[in-house]
């Protein structure tokens, strides 16, 4: 018996490396486990409930307008807040960790509190602050502006729990912008534009892309701040998320699990394609 | 033609053209004084090195050459022009840091390129001369056909040439380098500081480079100058700082020294009584301190030796017999270069001491 059992082998060999740190083969499992468990079985489980419905049922809960609009909001509404959200996270960001001024370590903890904060209670504030009476809605009524129960609420919700996730992924690497970059950029003639838009933000790229995707994500599934401020009018203000509160308190399981599938197909979809960006941006910029 | 005295053209005008001129620098951070009162000329197409320990100011004095930092007090002269008020941007100057500072993000080529890319549009050359000139300083600094590598793809040494050839690629009037081989390992430092001495005298640039390691300074420099708690010691050729150090700081610090009382009397200097071929500086009267170094001790019978003591050990090293002895204070004093002859741990031996200086 000189037969060799190579492909065995060979496909062992490239899960077990030799390494240092030992318990490759324990820690793997647990985190399949884990990960299985935690985040595959429920999801399987929503697409299990929604192919009930059939390739072409899930297709008609799709194309119903109602659905569609509420879709195209979510979606929509969400991107455009992970913009503004990522653009404004890179400020704070840089404001805090470049300058030094009295109060930068509370603004700094404050940058976090969306992330504790019950989001109806954070709904019910915005929601009171830009209602036509608000502090802040009465004025904007007056220019003629109407923020509470338009998208532009909704808008308003998504930038203000997206925003820390922004500001905490660009933090750390803002800090470590070594000086001597800015400094060698500076005695090559370069002006301080030059420097800031050649030198110092592309290497920032992939970990502003990583808290948009994140900002996006939150932006997608966010439910309770959002229904407090949107005005839910359907075709207008009425996201995808409340579509499927409606529909479970309607008892269509079937109808909620498919518009859930959708969401979930369009957000693993968007996610892969930030994630690829900037997995070719880190290849660019010869980071690891 | 000799490299070494390229930088030194005494013309027509009796005096060398000056390329740089540091005119009364101060300089503090916080409380404390980092730069004293410091005036240094350099000379267009010399190479000259900063030496000093750390904390000497020499990084800061390349720095305010640079337009890094601003000095206190005092102005930064580049030809006859005040380059004080002129920003870092508008001094031209090539500076390459400890620790590469290269552009990860982009390529050998585009770093290389960099200086010339950030000009605005009606300085900029075109393309294709950008190109060419980049492939010029890559033939320069041996690295063609690494244009298309990222910096994390290269071994120190190749990063710190890319650093030099993107300082270089800006044409700059002074190319300034922190401590730039501090980061590499003994073999690299080494060739590296061969191919900078041989690119310097292929260019002529003007070069000024701080370093804390003598070898260093003494072996690339045209000029040395020594630096100490932010004061400079001395200016001269490697031959001048070591056979006339202007203080015991110099001579401390370009090497080995063993410290031996002494009395100075009508510009003879006696150790013992008995007289030794140094010369004390006139007005020098009374007890003075004798610095020798290991090469101008002798090992001599006791009856006509300067110095006594026991053998501790003896070891070579570089071809060099090395031999420490210790006298009857506890001092440890290093012989080089003798005869051969090996003594055992513990042996009497007498030293004569053959040269040597007597600061005032």
């Amino acid at each position: 018996m000189v037969e060799t059992p190579r492909p065995k082998t060979s496909l062992l060999r490239t899960f077990r490396r030799p390494s240092v740190i030992p318990g490759f083969g324990i820690s793997f499992g647990y985190t399949l486990t884990c990960l299985g468990l935690i985040v595959l079985l429920p999801l399987a489980g929503l697409v299990a409930k929604a192919s009930g419905l059939g390739l072409s049922g899930i297709w008609e809960v799709a194309t119903d307008p109602r659905v569609a609009s509420a879709l195209r909001i979510s979606f929509g509404v969400s991107a455009l807040a992970a913009l503004v959200a990522s653009a404004f996270g890179f400020l704070v960001a840089w404001v805090l960790t470049r300058y030094r001024f009295p109060g930068r370590k509370l603004v700094d903890a404050a940058v976090d509190l969306p992330f504790a904060l019950p989001t109806a209670v954070a709904g019910i504030a915005l929601a009171s602050l830009y209602a036509p009476d608000g502090l802040l809605g009465a004025p904007l009524a007056r220019l003629g502006i109407q923020v509470a129960y338009t998208p532009v609420g909704i808008f308003i919700a998504m930038v203000f729990i997206g925003l820390p996730f922004a500001v905490r992924t660009v933090q750390p690497l803002i800090a470590e912008i070594d000086k001597e970059i800015e400094e060698a950029s500076a005695t090559l003639g370069a002006t301080r534009l030059v420097t800031l838009t050649k030198v110092v933000l592309p290497p920032l790229i992939p970990a502003v892309l990583t808290g948009f995707a994140l900002a996006f994500a939150r932006g997608v599934g966010e439910y309770g701040s959002i229904i407090f401020i949107a005005g839910n009018l359907p075709y207008v203000s009425e996201i995808a998320p409340l579509l499927i509160v409606i529909k479970l308190s309607e008892f269509d399981y079937g109808g909620a699990a498919a518009i859930a599938t959708i969401m979930l197909g369009i957000s693993f979809l968007t996610l892969l394609a930030i994630n690829l960006i900037q997995a070719w941006s880190r290849r660019r910029f010869g980071y690891v | 033609m000799n490299s070494r005295t390229a930088g030194r053209t005494d013309g027509p005008l009796d005096r060398p053209s000056t390329a740089i001129r540091v005119e009364n620098v101060s300089k503090t951070f916080d409380t404390a004084a980092v730069l004293h009162d410091l005036s240094l000329d350099v000379r267009a197409g010399e190479l000259i090195g900063l030496l000093g320990p750390s904390g000497s100011g020499k990084t800061t004095l390349l720095r305010i050459i640079a337009g890094l930092d601003a000095p206190d007090r005092g102005r930064i002269l580049f030809g006859d022009d005040d380059a004080t008020g002129l920003a870092v941007q508008e001094r031209a100057v090539g500076f390459v840091f400890q620790h590469y500072a290269l552009f990860k993000h982009m390529s050998v080529a585009d770093n290389i390129a960099y200086g010339l890319n950030a000009r605005r549009r009606a300085d900029r050359p075109v393309k294709a001369e950008i190109k060419r000139r980049v492939g010029d300083l890559l033939d320069l600094i041996r690295l063609s056909g690494f244009g298309d590598r990222y910096p994390s793809q290269l071994s120190g040494g190749q990063r710190q040439r890319v650093a030099l050839a993107r300082a270089l690629a800006v044409e700059p009037r002074v190319l300034l380098l922190d401590e730039p081989f501090g980061a590499l390992d003994a073999q690299v430092r080494k060739d590296l500081r061969r191919w900078l001495r041989e690119i310097h005298d292929r260019t002529g640039q003007t070069t000024i480079f701080v370093t804390h390691d003598q070898d260093e300074a003494l072996e690339l420099s045209d000029r040395v100058a020594v630096l100490d708690r932010g004061r400079l010691e001395q200016v001269g050729t490697p031959d001048e700082v070591q056979e006339h150090p202007a203080s015991a700081t110099v001579m401390k610090f370009l090497g080995d020294s063993v410290e031996v009382e002494a009395i100075a009397e009508g510009g003879r200097v006696l150790v013992r009584g008995r007289e030794t071929p140094v010369v004390a500086p006139a007005g020098t009267i009374g007890p003075v301190k004798l610095y020798v170094r290991p090469w101008q001790l002798q090992l001599a019978e006791p009856e006509s030796a300067h110095l006594s003591g026991t053998v501790r050990s003896s070891y070579r090293t570089q071809g060099r017999q090395r031999i420490e002895v210790v006298d009857a204070e506890g001092r440890v004093l290093a012989v080089e270069d003798f005869d051969g002859v090996r003594y055992a741990a513990g042996h009497p031996v007498g030293l004569r001491i053959n040269g040597g200086h007597v600061f005032g």
